[in-house]
């Protein structure tokens, strides 16, 4: 088993997917915390849906960088939808259903209608599942990566004591002159960021799982938020990792893996928080 | 020399109005308590004294050098703390995100949390779980937090609000040792029977408006009404 992984490792692309999958997990995992408490787990489920709109629009426009496209309108939806959280006339999570599902069909639509591909159904289900996309990365794409994951590390270093105070109480941070509505757009951009690039890694639609599951597992078992925050971006980078290894070896698919591997160390954490009380 | 002052202030949200010519002063070192039925604007009240809200008319003024973000804030507990994680000390230590603009905390930001969490009587559960505490506890940490962020003026929203009648004596207790240390209080309270016991000022508003010291209160037809209503209970 391990020469046969060994052997793996010798092509540039396999080393690339576990570099990137290895990030993405850490991202995505940090922010996760924060989502979760503030009662936001869906906005990453919605958020995901919205670039798949947007990659059918950028397939269709046959860019070169399909970031320049996906990037920006995820970030702008990710903006609206925690503007919509406070007090408009649609609450939020009908917004976040309704943005979800209108951006999943329409980008269906337009890839059924306008594709050049062959194989449509097939570019679909690669971009919903990420069935093969982290294994064909491009160098600039991992650099992309690299780049945008050591930022998203370096803010929520920077900004953990004020991202744990607006979390913990908006109104209490508020009242004594700290700027929550910045932080709030700021968790918002990142979010998207951290979507955007973890599409690549398990598809669309099993985006949400890399940002909860981490989170709730250790919530299980964790009483302070330091641990919390901790254990969770390790929780996330162990499973990313046993979750790729399994899937290089067994040949399964890289995204269902991956939260396969997180669903049953989620049922672990939950066994030892029951056990510990 | 008061500290806050109000004039002709209207309180509401968007353009709707729910108190008028709302009149009074607080001065450096008084117990202000705020009473009326529920639906009446004290909360609303309370946020436009933490700049949370504007009014809708009138103006609220600061004397002597205070702001708003001067103040420390006890607001009442959210659906998001109920199974929050994080230690006492993680809380208490965020209050002095009030001080100063820096990202990280310094030696002297910890110590004043400890010697606030002292003061409290919640330094032994520094390291124990926020959401395991009990209802009472909660609140001395939430206190502790917002000493942390002032050492002027307290503004506390129904503060014993959920809990039993032995913890809520020992609350309103601790609350008036703060007074008696110097520091203003301006607290929210159902219970007119604790204002009347505690504050030395009152305001009350709903259909109409009394503002005055306890004395007077007890003597006008708002307080005497209100008074004996929580009497016969």
């Amino acid at each position: 088993m391990l020469d046969k992984i060994f052997l793996y490792m010798q092509y540039p692309f396999v080393r690339y997917a576990l570099i990137v999958g290895v990030l993405i997990a850490l991202c995505s995992s940090l922010l996760g915390v924060t989502l979760v408490l503030k009662r936001f787990s869906f906005i990453g489920d919605g958020l995901s849906h919205v670039a798949f709109g947007a990659m059918a629009i950028a397939t269709v426009l046959n860019l070169s960088n399909n970031m320049l496209i996906i990037m920006p309108v995820t970030i702008i939806c990710a903006v609206l939808l925690l503007r919509t959280g406070q007090n408009t006339k649609i609450k939020g999570d009908a917004a976040i259903a309704m943005i979800s599902v209108a951006a999943l069909a329409f980008g269906y639509l337009i890839m059924n209608v306008f594709s050049t591909s062959a194989n449509v159904s097939g570019d679909v289900c690669s971009t919903l599942f990420g069935s093969t996309s982290i294994l064909t990365l491009s160098k600039v794409e991992v650099y992309l990566c690299i780049i945008l994951s050591v930022a998203v590390v370096f803010i929520f270093v920077l900004f953990y004591n004020r991202i744990f105070a607006v979390t913990f109480d908006e109104n209490f941070s508020r009242a004594v002159g700290t700027n929550a509505d910045g932080y709030n757009l700021l968790v918002a951009v990142v979010i998207a960021i951290i979507i955007v690039l973890a599409m690549n890694l398990v598809g669309s639609l099993l985006i949400s799982a890399l940002v909860i599951f981490p989170a709730l597992s250790a919530m299980r078992i964790f009483k302070s938020f330091k641990s919390v925050t901790v254990f969770s971006a390790v929780f996330s980078v162990t499973c990313a990792l046993l979750g790729m290894m399994i899937s290089i070896l067994m040949g399964t698919p890289v995204g269902s893996t991956i939260v396969a591997v997180d669903v049953a160390a989620f049922a672990i954490c939950a066994l030892v928080g029951a056990v510990a009380k | 020399m008061p500290l806050i002052k109000a004039v002709d202030l209207s309180l509401g949200y968007d353009s709707h109005t729910i108190v008028e010519n709302l009149y009074f002063s607080v001065e450096a070192g008084e117990y202000l308590c705020i009473v009326g039925e529920n639906g009446s604007g004290k909360s609303t009240l309370l946020k436009t004294l933490l700049g949370l809200n504007s009014p809708v008319g009138g103006s609220i003024e600061f004397f002597e050098g205070l702001t708003n973000k001067e103040i420390g804030y006890l607001p009442q507990q959210t659906l998001v703390q109920r199974d929050f994680p994080a230690t006492v000390a993680e809380i208490v230590l965020s209050g002095n995100q009030a001080r100063h603009r820096r990202f990280f905390y310094s030696q002297e930001d910890r110590e004043l949390a400890g010697s606030n969490m002292k003061k409290m009587g919640i330094y032994d559960l520094k390291d124990r779980c926020y959401r395991e505490l009990s209802g009472g506890q909660q609140q001395r940490v939430l206190l502790a937090r917002a000493l942390c962020a002032t050492g002027r003026v307290l503004v506390l929203d129904e503060p014993v609000s959920g809990l039993d009648p032995k913890v809520t004596m020992q609350m309103y207790d601790l609350i008036l040792n703060l007074n008696k240390e110097g520091i203003t209080i301006i607290m929210i309270s159902h219970d007119v029977n604790a204002a009347i016991k505690y504050a030395d000022h009152i305001l009350h508003i709903g259909d109409s408006i009394f503002f005055g010291t306890k004395d007077e209160y007890l003597k006008s037809k708002e307080g005497s009404i209100f008074v004996s209503d929580s009497l016969d209970r």
